[in-house]
């Protein structure tokens, strides 16, 4: 392990430290985990697309908060990131991208036509993913810049990092899923 | 001799009055109406004739006019272009409101068999004789043909979307 004083590591959580041991809640460990490691499915359709690459890219660097690893597959990703205009006709393919992604899952609505429909107020246009998905964090914006998809980004991680290990079972989840007719 | 307008229009008159008529010329190109059960005999005519010779389809599309009379509210152009002598010329078909039926001139450009589909998908045109008349960009649960002037632009379904931030108030608002 290096001694670099670049490095920053995260915070351990809240627990009782005490000579060769520290106890903490399970969760709280597996919200860490998570929260630090989130593998990004980039869905991009328009010109959010554009400042997502830019946010990858060296200046702005998605990798100094763990997701660094684009995941195009959305069986191997945890964070659904969906940056455009999406059609009513993509609608079904976007509900089937995030029907294969496995538990846990969050979704990201990156500017104004992914989290609203933005301007195009016309019959062909979904007016925001969430007619179809249930989305954690919307990023306004057209499009966004990249610092605020980092905010967005680090204000999922906050959610992550306080979810509870029992969520993705719990009634309330279920019902959630099942409004968006989601098995 | 070279294709002018005024040869198009009198070979056209001279073989298909009464169904081709109101020849003018618009943006330097020369259009005329056909009637509409004329529409696939005289574009046929268009590109086999070695004079006229029409080799290429560059469009078709459909036009709404819901205050013309009720027998000629949807309008279909076709732009034809003939490569020898790059001579252009617009054709426009006229189809009654309640039934907007006209033949599809497939068999003779295969070009037009998207440029069909879409001009059903927008405006609810039925091309008779197509071999696939079904939507092709919108999507297929759409009932209603968007560019119908009856048909609001908007999503109905839309719940966050405020008129007057779209430039859709009244004056005196």
């Amino acid at each position: 392990m290096s001694n670099s004083s670049n490095i920053k590591q995260v915070a351990p959580p809240a627990g009782y430290a005490g000579e060769g041991f520290f106890a903490t809640k399970l969760s709280e460990v597996v919200g860490l985990a998570r929260a630090n490691s989130m593998w990004p499915l980039p869905f991009a359709t328009s010109c959010c697309g554009i400042e997502y690459m830019a946010t990858m890219a060296a200046t702005y660097d998605i990798g100094r908060f763990g997701s660094e690893r684009m995941s195009f597959s959305p069986r191997q990703a945890d964070m659904l990131l969906v940056m455009g205009t999406i059609a009513k006709k993509m609608a079904p393919i976007l509900r089937q991208v995030y029907e294969q992604m496995a538990e846990p899952r969050w979704v990201i609505a990156v500017g104004a036509c992914a989290s609203t429909g933005g301007i195009f107020d016309t019959y062909s246009v979904l007016q925001g993913i969430d007619k179809v998905i249930p989305v954690d964090v919307y990023v306004p914006g057209c499009p966004p810049r990249p610092e605020q998809i980092l905010d967005g980004i680090l204000e999922l991680q906050n959610i992550v990092k306080n979810e509870s290990v029992r969520r993705r079972s719990s009634d309330e989840y279920k019902d959630l899923l099942n409004s968006y007719n989601i098995k | 001799m070279s294709l002018t307008n005024e040869l198009i229009t009198q070979v056209l008159s001279k073989y298909h009055t009464p169904n081709v008529e109101n020849f003018h010329v618009e943006h330097d190109m020369l259009a005329f109406e056909v009637k509409k059960d004329a529409s696939f005999e005289v574009i046929k005519f268009l590109k086999e004739d070695a004079e006229m010779d029409f080799n290429f389809l560059t469009d078709v599309c459909g036009v709404h006019y819901p205050d013309y009379d009720k027998d000629r509210q949807f309008c279909v152009v076709y732009h034809l272009h003939n490569w020898l002598e790059n001579v252009r010329i617009r054709i426009k078909v006229f189809l009654p409101a309640d039934k907007p039926e006209i033949e599809s001139v497939v068999s003779l450009y295969a070009g037009a068999n998207w440029q069909e589909r879409e001009t059903y998908d927008f405006y609810g045109i039925v091309f008779k004789n197509h071999p696939q008349l079904k939507r092709i960009l919108n999507m297929d649960e759409m009932e209603s043909f968007p560019l119908r002037k009856e048909f609001p632009l908007e999503d109905q379904g839309r719940t966050d979307k405020d008129d007057r931030f779209f430039g859709r108030t009244g004056p005196n608002c």
